[in-house]
């Protein structure tokens, strides 16, 4: 047996979970899982990596769309899987679909923010789609399968 | 009877035309429908699915050598 250099898949997923802080700030208190929220974006917003936080800018406006989005469903702790002696996966996905019911955005939308609404709005990441408009009816976003290949969020050592 | 929520309010299916469509690629899977009253669109519900986060973040540890 030979000893091999790697960063952790256990590190990865507690990095899910705020389990490790190498910072000063901020100082969690909670032991529940935080909420998130998914906002829609028009197509000539520029949300990208360099986003930090939620802004109205740019947010989908319309009849029963609310600023901020809608909760996502988080009923599913992060995982991870180890496939090697240096490589491993933790990955989350929210549990439930994205639903605006009964909504009207005339303005094309093709990105949803999912934010931490607990943390200070702080942002998680942009998924984009296809150009979208919805007249007096629903939008759903389905998420995609929960697996080390596929999840919303992904952190990998290679 | 079913019936449909329109921009002129709750409408019998039957009265309107309905236009279906999907979209999909690396990224989603998406479906729509429509529905139309005397060439104006009325109603439009989208339902996308995405397949594969876009974003993945990788990481290496740091060799002493």
């Amino acid at each position: 047996m030979a000893n091999t250099a790697s960063l952790c898949t256990s590190f990865l997923a507690e990095l899910l979970t705020g389990t490790h802080n190498f910072g000063v700030a901020p100082i969690r208190a909670a032991t529940t899982a935080d909420t998130f929220k998914g906002a829609l974006y028009v197509t000539t917003a520029t949300y990208n990596a360099a986003t930090t936080a939620y802004s109205a800018t740019n947010e989908v406006t319309g009849t029963n769309y609310t600023a901020g989005g809608v909760t996502v469903t988080n009923a599913t702790v992060p995982a991870s899987t180890n496939t090697s002696a240096t490589a491993g996966v933790a990955y989350w996905t929210p549990s439930a679909s994205l639903t605006y019911t009964t909504v009207t955005l005339t303005t094309a939308f093709d990105t949803v923010l999912i934010y931490n609404s607990t943390q200070s709005n702080k942002a998680v990441g942009v998924y984009t789609f296809g150009s979208q408009t919805i007249t007096a009816g629903t939008f759903t976003l389905t998420m995609p399968t929960n697996s080390t290949s596929a999840a919303l969020v992904r952190l990998a050592t290679t | 009877m079913a019936l449909v929520t329109t921009t002129l309010g709750e409408m019998d299916e039957s009265l309107l035309e309905k236009r279906e469509g999907t979209f999909e690629d690396d990224n989603e899977l998406t479906t729509w429908t429509e529905y139309w009253k005397d060439n104006a669109l009325v109603h439009r519900s989208a339902h996308v699915t995405l397949k594969k986060a876009p974003v993945f973040a990788g990481g290496e540890q740091t060799n002493f050598v």
